[in-house]
C-alpha cells in the first residue's frame, strides 16, 4: 500500500532537529530507521503530516565511553550495536538481545533509539534497557533531559518523552564482567518475541552476587523480575538453585492473551525461559 | 549445426527463466504501463456481514485526480455472476456473485466500491473520502452451526447455508463393499476427528491486473495461472465477444492455485476500464490480498475405519464438512471431491463411503490451493493409518506396508475406481528408511522416553500417492466439470533452424521455458539455446487450459511432444526429397534425417531453410515445418512417495524443531532434476507451514486477525531443516514421457508426517491428537491435558 502524503526534512544536528519538530506542529513524528514507521505509514493506520528524518545527524550515531557509562547513539543501527566492541565488553545483554531482533535486512536500517522509542511491548531491546538500569536522555525545546528506564516506559507504545521531545542517546551503566542471555521463544525466526528473558549475572567464586532480570512481553511494557533477583543473589550458580529462583519469574506480571500465547502459557514460558536464560549466561 | 549426444532430457539445467524473474527486471504486471494509464483501488468491507444503506461518494469525487469513483449499484446491470465452473450436483445451491458488492457484504474484505484516478496514491486517499453505512446481519463462521437448525442464514435466498452434499460409496459404485458392514464386523473400529485450518496461498507476488479497452480487442495482462479460461469466462461472464478479448498473462510470481481464479478485481477493472475509455492497473496490497484473495483448506474430517486384528484393514467412512466462504468461486465446490478419490491413498481398502457438505460461512472464498483436496485426504489417511497401528500395537509402517498395493499389483483399480498405472511403494519407502536411519532413530526415541529427556524424539511416516496431470476430458465430465482437460502447443521451426515452441499451459515459477526446452532440443536434435518457449498470451498461444494441479509435463508437455513429431514428419518428406530417396529410407537421430545404412545425411535445421526458400518441395507440400497439436490424457498420473521426519518436542515448552526430513518421491521419468528438486523443497516447506506454522484465523465478528505476514506465520529456510530428498523411478505407462507430475508431492506428504511425528513424540504423555498448526501452546497444552 501507499503512504498518504507528507513533508520531510532531514537536518544535521539535534538542535535542528528539535526545532524542525516543533516548528512542523504535534502532527509531525520522527523517523529512526523505518522499520516500525513505515509499515504503520504504509498501511495508513497514521498519517503525519510531516517527517524529521533523524539519519543525517551523525552525533545520534556510534557507542562512547563516559567514565562508568557506555553512551549509545539513538540512531546506532542494531547491526552497528550487535558488532560493537565497547557493548561486546561492557553490556553484552544489549549485544545478545540484538542479535535476535529480526533479521539482516532490518537490523542494518532499524534503530537501537528507534526500537526503545517505539515502545512495542514485545520490542526485544526494552528489557535488557531495564535490566541493566539505562538511562535515556532526550531533548525538546526546553534542552535535554535524562530519563531512568524505570520511569520511560509508560503503557503500550507509550514513553515518557512528549510527542516534541526526541530521544538522542542511552546511557548504560557498564556491567562489565557480567555474564549475559537473551533468551527469546518465537514461532518463527524473524517473528517478535511471544515472551524473552534478558538475564545479567555477576558470579563471584561460584555463587551469584549480583543478578538483573528483564521481561519482554510480559506486560504492557518491559517488567524487571525482581523476586527472581533477590531470590538468586547469594545462592550457588548451579541449576537447582536457578530453576528454584525462576520459579518467581510471573510474580507481578500481566501478560496478554492472543493465539499465539494464553496468560496460563506466557507465565509459564516466563518461568521457564528465565531459568534458561540465567543458566546459559552462567555457563556462558 | 551441432547435434547435441548428451540428452538434455535428465540435466540439471539452471532454468533460463531465472536471472530475470529472480531480478524483478521483467513484465510482472505491476511493471507494466501505458499511455494514460490510471489507477483504480478498491474499498473494501471492513464487516463479515452487513446490509449497505449508503453509499456516500461525493466527497471522493471531489478529491485531487479523481476520475471515477464506482459502486455496485453502478455496476449491477453488466457484472454479472462471478463463474463457478463445477456444479459437483445437480441441486448444487449457489448465490449470486457480484464482483463488485450491490447491497449485501459477505465477507471482511468483499470490494464495496472503487476509485480511479490519475496515480495510485491519489486513489489510495480518496478511498478514505468514501462514507459507506453498513446494517450489520448475524455473522455465520461455524460450519457445524452453521448448518444446524434454525441457523443464521449467509444467503437467505438460499434458504440454507449447505450448499451440496455429494457422496461416493463403493457399495453403490460396485467397486467394493458395503462399509456399515465392514464397520460393523471390524475387529478394531478408530474413529477421528481432524481439523484441516484455513490457509492462506501467499503467493510472492501480489494479483495484480491492467486492462487496456482503447484497441480493437480489449487486452487484459493478470497475474493470473489461467490467461486462456480467464478469457473464456470473461467472455461468457460479461457477455462479450470472445475474439474481442486477449489475455496476458506475463511473468507471474507464484500461484499455488491462488491464481486458479476469475476475479472481482479482473473483472471490475475491465469494466471501469471500457467505462473509462482508458487504460486501468490495479494491484492489491499484501493485507488486501491476505484478506481477500481466495484461501484454501478449511475442512472438518471424520473419518472411522475398521480392521481386522492382523492389521488389515476392512473399511473406510469419511464425512467432510468444507468450508466454501462466502461464494462459490470458480472451483470451490469441486476441490474437496477431488479428495474424494484419494482417501484410500496406496492402501487396499475393500470398503468405502465418502460424504462432503459443503457450507457456505460469512468469510473469504476457498478454492484450490496447492494439492486442492489431496492433501487433506492424505493429511486424514495417514494420521489415521498411525492411530490405528497404535490400536493394533502395530509398528506403524508395517500396518501400512501390510495393506498398500504390491508393485507387482498394478495397475490397480482402486476401491474408489481410480486405476493406478504404475507404483513402487516397497523401493520408495526401503529407500527413505534407510536415508533416515529409521532403526537408529527409534532406538534414540526409546532411550529418551525411558530417560524422561525433557525433550523427545517423534517420527513421522507418510506416504502418499496423488491424481495429477489433470486430467481426461472424459473423467472431469463425469465429475461434472465445465470443461476438459487437455492441452494445446505449436511448434515452429523458423528458417535458420530456430525453434517456437508455443505452449497452453501457463507457467508462475514452474521453469516451463528450461523443460520444455529441453524436451524439445532432445526431440528435433537441435541446441538448447535455439528454442524459445512462448506462453501466457491468448494472441500468440490462442488455446490452452493453463496450469495447475501438477498437468503441465503430464499433458502440457505431452501436447509439445506430439506436435514437435509432426515436425520432424513434415521436415521428412522434404529431406527425402532433396536427398532423392524416398521418406521412408531416411532415419531421424540427433537432428538428421540419415539414409539407411549410409552416412548421406541432412540437418533439420538445414532442411528449414529449404522449407521457407520454397524453391523445390515436392508437390502438395506446403511451405511451413508449423505444427500443432492437442493431448487429452487417457488417465492419471500417479505420483506417490513415502516421507520420513523426525521431530524433538521440548515438552517444557511444547516447540518443536524438526530434526530431520527425508522424501523419497517417484515423480516417473525426470526432464530436470534441478527444478524437481525446487519443487520438492518447496512443497515440503508449505506443507510443513500447515502443519506447523499457518493458519487464517477470524475473530467473533469475522475480522481476519491474520491478515498480515507479522501474524501469518509463512516460515522462511531458517526455520525449517536441512532436506533429505531422493528418488526412486517408476515410469509412468500413461504417457510417452513416463512422467508424472511433482508439482504437489511436497506438499502433499509433508504436512501429515510432521503431525504424525510430534504426536509420536508426546503419545506416551497421554496425547494422541494436536490441532494444526501445532504451536507451542497447543503442544504445551496437549502434553500438560495429557498428563493430567
Ligand atoms: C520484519 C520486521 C521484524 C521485526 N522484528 C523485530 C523483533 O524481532 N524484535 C524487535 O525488537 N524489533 C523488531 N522489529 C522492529 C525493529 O527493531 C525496528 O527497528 C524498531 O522497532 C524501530 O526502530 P526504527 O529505527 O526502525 O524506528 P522507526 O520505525 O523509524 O520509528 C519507530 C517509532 O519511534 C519513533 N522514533 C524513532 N527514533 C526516534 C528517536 N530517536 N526519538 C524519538 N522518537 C523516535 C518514530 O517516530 C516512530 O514512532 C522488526 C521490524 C520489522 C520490519
Amino acid at each position: 500500500m501507499i503512504p498518504a502524503s507528507f513533508e520531510y526534512t532531514a537536518p544535521s544536528t539535534v538542535d535542528e532537529a528539535v526545532r524542525a519538530l516543533a516548528d512542523a506542529g504535534e502532527d509531525a513524528k520522527v523517523l529512526g530507521g523505518g522499520q516500525s514507521l513505515l509499515p504503520v505509514l504504509r498501511m495508513r493506520l497514521a498519517a503525519p503530516t510531516a517527517l524529521i528524518d533523524l539519519g543525517k545527524i551523525d552525533e545520534m550515531r556510534g557507542v562512547r565511553e563516559d567514565g562508568d557509562s557506555l553512551v549509545i547513539g539513538a540512531m546506532t543501527t542494531h547491526y552497528d550495536v550487535q558488532r560493537d566492541s565497547l557493548v561486546a565488553e561492557h553490556a553484552a545483554l544489549l549485544a545478545r538481545a540484538t542479535d535476535t531482533v529480526a533479521d539482516p535486512q532490518v537490523r542494518h536500517r532499524g534503530t537501537f533509539g528507534g526500537s526503545i522509542a517505539h515502545a512495542d511491548s514485545a520490542g526485544d531491546l526494552l528489557a535488557p534497557v531495564l535490566a541493566l538500569d539505562a538511562e535515556m536522555v532526550v531533548a525538546g525545546a526546553n534542552g535535554r533531559r535524562t530519563v531512568p528506564a524505570s520511569e520511560f516506559f509508560v503503557d503500550y507504545f507509550t514513553t515518557a518523552m512528549d510527542p516534541s521531545e526526541i530521544l538522542v542517546e542511552v546511557r548504560v551503566p557498564k556491567h562489565s564482567g557480567w555474564h549475559a542471555h537473551y533468551e527469546k521463544f518465537n514461532r518463527v525466526a524473524q517473528a517478535w518475541s511471544i515472551v524473552a528473558v534478558g538475564a545479567a549475572v555477576r558470579v563471584e567464586n561460584t555463587s551469584i552476587a549480583e543478578a538483573k532480570v528483564g521481561l519482554t512481553n510480559m506486560a504492557a511494557t518491559p517488567v524487571r523480575a525482581r523476586a527472581v533477583e533477590e531470590a538468586l543473589v547469594g545462592q550457588p550458580a548451579t541449576p537447582d538453585s536457578i530453576r528454584a529462583a525462576a520459579a518467581h519469574a510471573a510474580e507481578g506480571t500481566s501478560p496478554t492473551s492472543d493465539g499465539n500465547a494464553d496468560v496460563e502459557y506466557r507465565q509459564h514460558l516466563a518461568r521457564t525461559l528465565t531459568g534458561r536464560a540465567i543458566n546459559t549466561a552462567v555457563s556462558a | 549445426m551441432t547435434s547435441t549426444v548428451e540428452p538434455e532430457v535428465g540435466r540439471a539445467r539452471l532454468r533460463k527463466e531465472d536471472a530475470r524473474l529472480i531480478t524483478g527486471r521483467t513484465r510482472w504486471t505491476d511493471n507494466i504501463t501505458l499511455p494514460g494509464l490510471l489507477h483504480m483501488a478498491i474499498l473494501r468491507s471492513p464487516v463479515a456481514h452487513a446490509r449497505i444503506t449508503n453509499i456516500d461518494t461525493s466527497e471522493a469525487r471531489e478529491s485531487s485526480g479523481v476520475l471515477a469513483v464506482v459502486t455496485g449499484a453502478d455496476l449491477a446491470d453488466e457484472q454479472g455472476s462471478l463463474p463457478c465452473a463445477w456444479p459437483i450436483t445437480e441441486d448444487m445451491k449457489a448465490p449470486d456473485a457480484p464482483s463488485l458488492a450491490v447491497d449485501t457484504v459477505n465477507f471482511a474484505g468483499e470490494a464495496v466500491a472503487v476509485v480511479v484516478a490519475r496515480s495510485s496514491y491519489e486513489a489510495h486517499d480518496a478511498l478514505d473520502a468514501i462514507d459507506v453505512d453498513y446494517e450489520d446481519l448475524p455473522v455465520v463462521l461455524d460450519m457445524q452451526e452453521a448448518i444446524a437448525d434454525g441457523a443464521d442464514l449467509v444467503h437467505p435466498g438460499l434458504g440454507t447455508n449447505s450448499s451440496a452434499t455429494w457422496i461416493f460409496d463403493s457399495g453403490e459404485a460396485g467397486s467394493g463393499g458395503n462399509v456399515d458392514e465392514a464397520l460393523g464386523q471390524g475387529e478394531v473400529v478408530v474413529e477421528r476427528t481432524f481439523r484441516q485450518q484455513r490457509l492462506i496461498p501467499a503467493f510472492m507476488e501480489p494479483r495484480s491486473v491492467v486492462v487496456d479497452p482503447t484497441g480493437e480487442q480489449i487486452t487484459m495482462w493478470s497475474a493470473t495461472q489461467i490467461p486462456h479460461i480467464l478469457r473464456l469466462m470473461l467472455a461468457m461472464t460479461l457477455g462479450l465477444p470472445e475474439h474481442k478479448v486477449r489475455v496476458i498473462a506475463p511473468d507471474v510470481g507464484g500461484g499455488f492455485g491462488g491464481k486458479l481464479q476469475v476475479t472481482p478485481e479482473e473483472v471490475i477493472s475491465l469494466l471501469v476500464a471500457r467505462k473509462l475509455g482508458r487504460p486501468v492497473k490495479y494491484t492489491e496490497s499484501r493485507s488486501e490480498s491476505l484478506q481477500s484473495a481466495h484461501h484454501g483448506r478449511d475442512q472438518i474430517q471424520k473419518l472411522t475405519m475398521s480392521a481386522r486384528r492382523d492389521g488389515t484393514i476392512t473399511g473406510l467412512k469419511v464425512d467432510l464438512l468444507a468450508d466454501m466462504g462466502a461464494y462459490l468461486r470458480l472451483v470451490t465446490p469441486g476441490v474437496p471431491i477431488l479428495g474424494a478419490f484419494m482417501f484410500n491413498a496406496i492402501y487396499k481398502i475393500p470398503a468405502y463411503r465418502f460424504t462432503c457438505t459443503n457450507v457456505f460461512t460469512n468469510k473469504t472464498p476457498t478454492d484450490a490451493y496447492r494439492g486442492a483436496g489431496r492433501p487433506e485426504a492424505t493429511f486424514a489417511i495417514e494420521r489415521m493409518m498411525d492411530e490405528v497401528a497404535v490400536e493394533l500395537g502395530m509398528e506403524p509402517l508395517e500396518l501400512r506396508e501390510k495393506n498398500w498395493i504390491k508393485h507387482e499389483e498394478f495397475p490397480f483399480t482402486t476401491v474408489s475406481t481410480l486405476t493406478y498405472d504404475s507404483g513402487n511403494y516397497e523401493a520408495a519407502t526401503e529407500k527413505a528408511k534407510e536415508l533416515f536411519g529409521y532403526d537408529a532413530l527409534r532406538a534414540e526415541q526409546a532411550e529418551r522416553r525411558a530417560q524422561g529427556d525433557p525433550v523427545q524424539l517423534g517420527i513421522g511416516i507418510s506416504t502418499f500417492t496423488e491424481m495429477c496431470g489433470l486430467a481426461p476430458s472424459r473423467v472431469l465430465g463425469s465429475l461434472s466439470y465445465g470443461a476438459g482437460g487437455w492441452e494445446h502447443a505449436a511448434v515452429r521451426m523458423l528458417p535458420t533452424g530456430k525453434v517456437e515452441v508455443v505452449t497452453g499451459s501457463s507457467p508462475h515459477g514452474q521453469g516451463h521455458e528450461t523443460a520444455w526446452s529441453q524436451i524439445v532440443a532432445d526431440q528435433l536434435g537441435v541446441p538448447f539455446d535455439d528454442v524459445e518457449v512462448l506462453h501466457g498470451d491468448t494472441q500468440s498461444s490462442h488455446k490452452g487450459l493453463d496450469t495447475y494441479g501438477s498437468r503441465s509435463l503430464t499433458v502440457g508437455a505431452m501436447a509439445v511432444l506430439k506436435a514437435g513429431a509432426k515436425v520432424i514428419e513434415k521436415a521428412r518428406t522434404v529431406a527425402a526429397h532433396m536427398m532423392e530417396c524416398s521418406p521412408d529410407d531416411l532415419e531421424f537421430a540427433h537432428g538428421k534425417f540419415t539414409v539407411k545404412g549410409t552416412d548421406s545425411s541432412t540437418g533439420i535445421q538445414d532442411v528449414a531453410l529449404a522449407v521457407f526458400a520454397a524453391h523445390d518441395l515436392p508437390d502438395g507440400v506446403e511451405p511451413s515445418l508449423d505444427s500443432e497439436a492437442t493431448f487429452d490424457p487417457e488417465n492419471f498420473s500417479f505420483p506417490h512417495g513415502t516421507h520420513l521426519c523426525a521431530a524433538e518436542v521440548d515438552t517444557e515448552t511444547g516447540a518443536v524443531r524438526l530434526r530431520s526430513y527425508v522424501s523419497v518421491d517417484d515423480v516417473g521419468a525426470v526432464v530436470n532434476p534441478l527444478i524437481v528438486e525446487g519443487q520438492v523443497h518447496g512443497g515440503l516447506a508449505q506443507g510443513i507451514a500447515q502443519a506447523l506454522f499457518e493458519e487464517a484465523v477470524h475473530d467473533e465478528s469475522g475480522t481476519l486477525t491474520t491478515g498480515t505476514l507479522v501474524d501469518y506465520l509463512v516460515p522462511s529456510a531458517a526455520d525449517l531443516p536441512s532436506f533429505t530428498t531422493d528418488r526412486t523411478e517408476t515410469r509412468s505407462t500413461t504417457n510417452e514421457l513416463g512422467v508424472k507430475g511433482v508439482g504437489e508431492a511436497g506438499t502433499i506428504a509433508s504436512t501429515p508426517a510432521v503431525v504424525n511425528a510430534i504426536v509420536d513424540a508426546v503419545r506416551h504423555l497421554g496425547v494422541n491428537d494436536i490441532e494444526m498448526p501445532c504451536t507451542p501452546m497447543r503442544v504445551w497444552q496437549a502434553i500438560h491435558g495429557g498428563a493430567r
